[in-house]
């Protein structure tokens, strides 16, 4: 068990895949394309079932890191190859070797125009992903938390829509700036810390005026990718861009790399100045759930709206995280994996439409219920666990983060509570638009339901999106140690400064 | 036995979801098709109410209450929650009601339905509501009891939207939803705070140290609370939603564009009625605020009163009774004000019985008369469908409180506490009761006279084809009849009389301190009669607008016109929320997106950036490749800058 690296494998088991691709796959050939598309699936499916041993083999009475590899890669500068995961990374290890062969799936019949480099991006970005939650080494971190938006920029960039370089642009003046600031303070803790080793810097303490400018230079990267108001413009225009797996990875995986920053670094790194700027993240949260509710109200384009719905969502995973409580920082997590889960679906639902009538454009649609059953039935579904309906996934987080910040702020968990009206009204009111209603227009007539292929996408995220509803606690035990470690030393952290003497 | 009585109808809604994903073409098999989804949720929900007889005889009848533990539903530090369900005397009663009127309802709709296209589809859901139903009346938790809460909003969103090629159906069925989510937004904050209290969400534990909480003071939002008071108000916000109380009581008529049975099932005998038992339910906790007390008896009588005032005046037959159910849940909550939750319980009982026969029974003219609800259309049709006809007059009579039916002793028992609580708010609700009484008699007989008696305002065609209903549509309308007849006598001993205490076995709670159920055996005789002469009254004048002079209503319109306008558009509560929320919503939303989004922040951010660089990096194809090597290159050279400096400094 120990022997064997098993992060090392399944984070480049994926790679494995694109060799196999180019070595295997000559040409753009139909056929070709067709196997490449074959070994991309077969490959991201042999990742999840390998990743699955992660869990099998996971220790949820430790708050330790787990599965740890570490070996020398640049001992001169003291940057080690140290991979691990911990209760807080190791869903969203399994959420990304999840979501990568659902999109691979997705893309099965929608993209046809270099199908083999798509497949090659898509595993690429797998790699990214997964060693962005399992790296243990800042540079390390550094490295994929960066390079996982080059396959992303690709696949914006080249199967994009028709304003796709406009939406690349975006996404790169963002994130340049933030990544930018956030290399600097890298280079300063390791200056003040002498080590990149991210379990031992978190047990680090930093002077708190150095932990004030840290903070602020990873907020600057994280609030971009979260994506926090008022740095959130690049997603809709990012997401209505993007062909559909594209965006499914964006929602599902990218979005919580921010999320999961402020977990791995700020708050357990920086907590003086986490709990300093902690009025910051509740402002700007409170802002993009009510704000983005609204702009998601009058959205004309489907996959807008559900981008902006987004914003909304993240915006409870940021109170959650900062609010100090496990079941604050429990809900945030779970908000991110539910969300992962759930807005995948929905991207994947405004996908099956658009692979149909080539339009996002919400007008141009309408009494799909009666040529569409099944399709009818699974939007609702998502649609409800969005809303945060109790029995789907979507709740347990909501409903956590609440209870969390309740404790702490109650003006904050009420205005944040109002997110679950608005979101109910921008929701139910798109789906009216498109599934309710007459079937009137000319170019619906002939509309089919959703073959087995697509059904076959969707029943792994139906399944767990219940599942998780009704019955959580296989999700939330693996984080109880961990998050509750993270709670203790944050609040240790505040004691021993004196700040906290108000709290209990 | 228990947990069966609960999940029958989950597993009818899932064999009728999928015989509704997978509807045949062929017209014979689509047909075997609903057969079989009819059969399978009506055979559940038989079984089911059967079960739920035997679990009132249990519970109710020999005191075993008991709690089946399921599995652990969230567990989050000290957040702990269960799926558990709880059967008490309490839930026993809500149990009797929801599968009784269910399961009639469920039959009913075979025949109502039968020409629908969706039938599988239609069963299906009205299975789901139950369920959530059940759920929420068996709940051992706040949690749980919100996920009933929730689901049954659900399944009535899914039922008033039902036949969605209606535009209004739809805008229906999401005004119920977000109406309701309203209310739920003070329901969610109530668990919050009680969990902050308390430390759980368990009713037994909270119950228990609910007395030791009595006098606690909590700073919620920046201010000093007197605890229990704040958790009470915010969770009867919820209630208010559910059960249509005055100010989010609008969703309520408009959910009358859903199929009949699903109001009689919904809107009417079950659902509605969620608020009014979550009240009963945490007695223990509003016992020990007298303040939440009385905004519930006033928010009750008040609403009791508004909603008769626009019955009077409606021309849909189903608005009529809906407004009239609004007013009834106003009964239940003043009752449950003055601290006789028992009698509120009681009245909720009959009036699911009652009133599901006169939805139903409505349903039934809609029917004969092709599916007219304008009571101006109608008339003269009695001899017609008589049995109907006989079927609505038991309705009508149980509703308006005439002795011997349901009524009488539910709502007699009702006002008869609330005078009998002896305060200001007290009697405020009891005459509020009474005049609402009054009206109540007049619209109920108004509604008989003006859909059964006088000259026919129906055209030809539709008299031609005016039928009685198939026997599949009368035969359950006959338990709910006896109902309707008997439910009151029999239940009265146990519910308020004598049996009370050994009946309800701790169920509920009452102080000492609020006597005003024991007082209401020992009021003035004309505090009992009144009720029953202002009805009498009622009738009387329904008699003579409606019958003997017609010309009566009219003149009084028009003389005075205000009023009646007034009353015929509700009181303008829709304006009054479409102006305030509804269009400033869309409003800002639209600010946001153009003048924030697009103008402020892109165009002060990227855009104007793009602008900026765009002079200096020429033309803009080069974006596309150029910039991705840009990337990949500055943060390469990051990293060798960073190793450079390293070694720099060490060195």
């Amino acid at each position: 068990m120990s022997n064997i690296p098993l992060l090392s494998v399944i984070t480049f088991l994926p790679l494995v895949g694109v060799a196999m691709i180019l070595l295997l796959v000559r040409g753009d050939v139909k056929d070709d394309s067709k196997s490449a598309k074959q070994i991309a699936l077969l490959t991201s499916v042999a990742t999840f079932l390998i990743s699955l041993g992660v869990w099998t083999g996971f220790d949820t009475t430790t708050s330790d890191f787990q599965f740890i590899e570490k070996a020398e890669w640049l001992p001169g500068v003291g940057v080690n190859y140290h991979m691990g995961i911990d209760g807080i990374s190791m869903l969203f290890v399994l959420l990304s070797t999840l979501l990568t062969p659902v999109c691979i799936l997705s893309a099965w019949e929608a993209v046809t125009k270099r199908a083999k480099e798509y497949m090659i991006s898509f595993l690429i970005l797998e790699t990214m992903m997964i060693g962005m939650f399992c790296a243990l080494d800042m540079m390390l971190f550094y490295i994929f938390f960066e390079g996982v938006l080059i396959p992303m920029f690709i696949i914006i960039g080249v199967w994009g829509g028709q304003n796709r370089i406009y939406a690349a642009f975006k996404l790169f003046l963002y994130t340049l700036l933030g990544s930018v600031l956030m290399l600097v303070a890298m280079m300063a803790m390791y200056w003040d810390a002498g080590t990149f080793d991210i379990p031992t810097l978190m047990t680090h303490s930093f002077p708190a005026q150095m932990q004030t400018w840290l903070w602020l230079a990873f907020f600057a990267s994280f609030a971009v990718k979260v994506p926090m108001w008022p740095v959130h413009t690049w997603l809709p225009d990012a997401h209505v861009q993007a062909p559909t797996a594209g965006s499914v990875i964006l929602a599902g995986v990218l979005l919580k790399m921010g999320g999961y920053g402020f977990l791995r670094f700020s708050i357990p790194m920086m907590p003086l100045a986490s709990a300093d700027f902690t009025p910051l993240i509740y402002t700007l949260s409170i802002i993009a759930v009510i704000y983005t509710s609204l702009v998601a109200l009058v959205q004309e384009d489907m996959k807008k709206l559900i981008a902006y719905s987004s914003i909304a969502h993240m915006g409870f995973v940021t109170i959650g995280s900062f609010t100090g409580t496990v079941q604050g920082v429990e809900g945030g997590i779970f908000t991110m994996l539910s969300h992962g889960i759930v807005s995948a679906a929905l991207f994947l639902i405004v996908g099956v439409i658009y692979d149909r009538i080539h339009t996002r454009d919400i007008a141009a649609y309408g009494g799909l219920v009666d040529r569409m059953p099944k399709y009818a039935l699974i939007f609702m579904l998502f649609m409800m666990a969005s809303v945060g309906l109790p029995g789907t996934s979507g709740f347990v987080g909501e409903v956590l983060v609440l209870v969390g910040v309740f404790q702490v702020d109650q003006w904050v968990a009420a205005l944040a509570a109002t997110g679950a009206i608005l979101g109910a009204a921008y929701s139910l009111y798109l789906y009216r638009r498109i599934v309710f209603g007459v079937l009137t227009k000319e170019s619906l007539k002939s509309i089919l339901d959703m073959n087995r292929r697509e059904v076959l996408v969707f029943a792994p995220l139906i399944i767990l999106t219940l599942f998780a509803g009704v019955y959580p606690q296989p999700f939330l035990d693996v984080m109880h140690a961990s998050v509750e470690n993270l709670v203790n030393n944050y609040h240790a952290a505040l004691d021993a400064s004196g700040v906290n003497v108000a709290a209990q | 036995m228990y947990t069966a009585a609960i999940f029958l109808p989950l597993v009818g809604f899932l064999i009728a979801g999928t015989l509704a994903l997978f509807t045949p073409e062929d017209e014979k098999k689509r047909k075997a098709n609903d057969r079989l989804a009819q059969i399978v949720t009506c055979t559940g929900l038989l079984i089911s109410a059967a079960l739920a007889i035997a679990i009132f005889f249990d519970v109710g009848l020999h005191g075993n209450a008991k709690t089946v533990h399921l599995f652990t539903w969230i567990q989050s530090g000290t957040f702990d929650v269960s799926w558990a369900l709880r059967f008490d005397t309490l839930t026993a009663v809500m149990m009797i009601v929801v599968t009784g009127v269910s399961s009639m309802v469920h039959v009913y709709a075979c025949g109502y339905m039968s020409h629908d296209p969706n039938i599988p589809r239609f069963m299906g859901y009205l299975s789901l509501f139950t369920f959530c139903m059940l759920m929420l009346v068996t709940a051992d938790n706040l949690l749980q009891m919100f996920f009933g809460w929730e689901g049954v909003g659900l399944a009535s969103y899914l039922l008033i939207g039902f036949w969605y090629h209606k535009p209004s159906a739809n805008a229906a069925a999401i005004k119920a939803f977000l109406v309701n989510r309203v209310g739920d937004f003070g329901f969610s904050l109530g668990i919050f705070a009680t969990f902050l209290l308390f430390g759980t969400a368990d009713f037994d534990a909270i119950f228990a140290a609910v007395p030791g909480q009595a006098d606690t003071m909590i700073n919620l939002f920046g201010t000093e609370f007197h605890a229990m008071t704040i958790i009470c108000l915010l969770l009867f916000v919820g209630a208010m939603g559910k059960s249509a109380q005055l100010g989010l009581h609008t969703w309520l008529p408009d959910a009358m564009e859903g199929p009949t049975p699903v109001s009689a099932l919904i809107h009417a005998a079950t659902m509605v009625t969620a608020g009014v038992f979550m009240v009963a339910r945490l007695s223990p906790m509003f016992e020990y605020s007298d303040v939440a007390l009385t905004v519930v008896t006033v928010v009750g009588a008040s609403t009791c009163f508004f909603a008769a005032t626009i019955g009077c005046v409606q021309n849909d037959i189903k608005r009529v009774i809906a407004y009239s159910t609004c007013s009834q849940l106003g009964y239940m909550f003043f009752a449950c004000g003055v601290s006789a939750y028992s009698a509120g319980v009681f009245h909720l009982m009959t009036h699911g019985f009652f009133k599901a026969l006169l939805f139903l029974g409505a349903g039934s003219v809609i029917h004969a008369m092709s599916d007219e609800q304008d009571m101006r259309k109608m008339g003269g049709i009695w001899k017609m469908i008589p049995v109907t006809y006989a079927l609505m007059w038991i309705g009508n009579l149980a509703l308006a409180g005439i002795p011997p039916f349901a009524g009488y002793f539910s709502k007699d028992i009702v006002l008869e506490a609330a005078y009998g609580a002896h305060t200001s708010v007290g009697t405020f609700a009891y005459w509020m009761g009474i005049a609402a009484a009054f009206m109540t008699a007049f619209y109920s007989w108004r509604l008989l006279f003006m859909t059964f008696h006088g000259k026919s305002r129906a055209d030809e065609v539709v008299l031609a084809h005016v039928h009685e209903s198939p026997k599949i549509m009368i035969l359950p309308l006959i338990p709910l009849a006896a109902g309707a007849v008997f439910a009151g006598y029999l239940g009265y001993e146990n519910f308020v009389g004598h049996h009370a205490s050994e009946f309800w076995n701790n169920a509920i709670l009452i102080l000492e301190s609020h006597p005003g159920l024991e007082n209401a055996h020992h009021v003035p005789a004309w505090v009992k009669y009144m009720p029953l002469v202002v009805g009498l009254i009622g009738i009387a004048l329904a008699y003579i607008f409606y019958l003997a002079v017609p010309s009566i209503p009219g003149k009084l319109a028009t003389t005075f016109n205000g009023l009646y306008k007034f009353l015929l558009n509700k009181w303008y509560w829709d304006e009054l929320y479409d102006f305030l929320f509804v269009k400033p919503a869309f409003w800002i939303g639209r600010g946001f997106w153009k003048a924030g989004d697009e103008e402020l922040i892109d165009g002060v951010g990227p855009n104007g950036f793009a602008r900026a660089t765009k002079a200096i990096a020429g033309r803009a194809s080069r974006l596309q490749t150029g910039y991705l090597y840009h990337y990949a290159f500055v943060m390469l050279a990051g990293v060798a800058l960073l190793i450079t400096w390293y070694l720099f400094t060490k060195g």
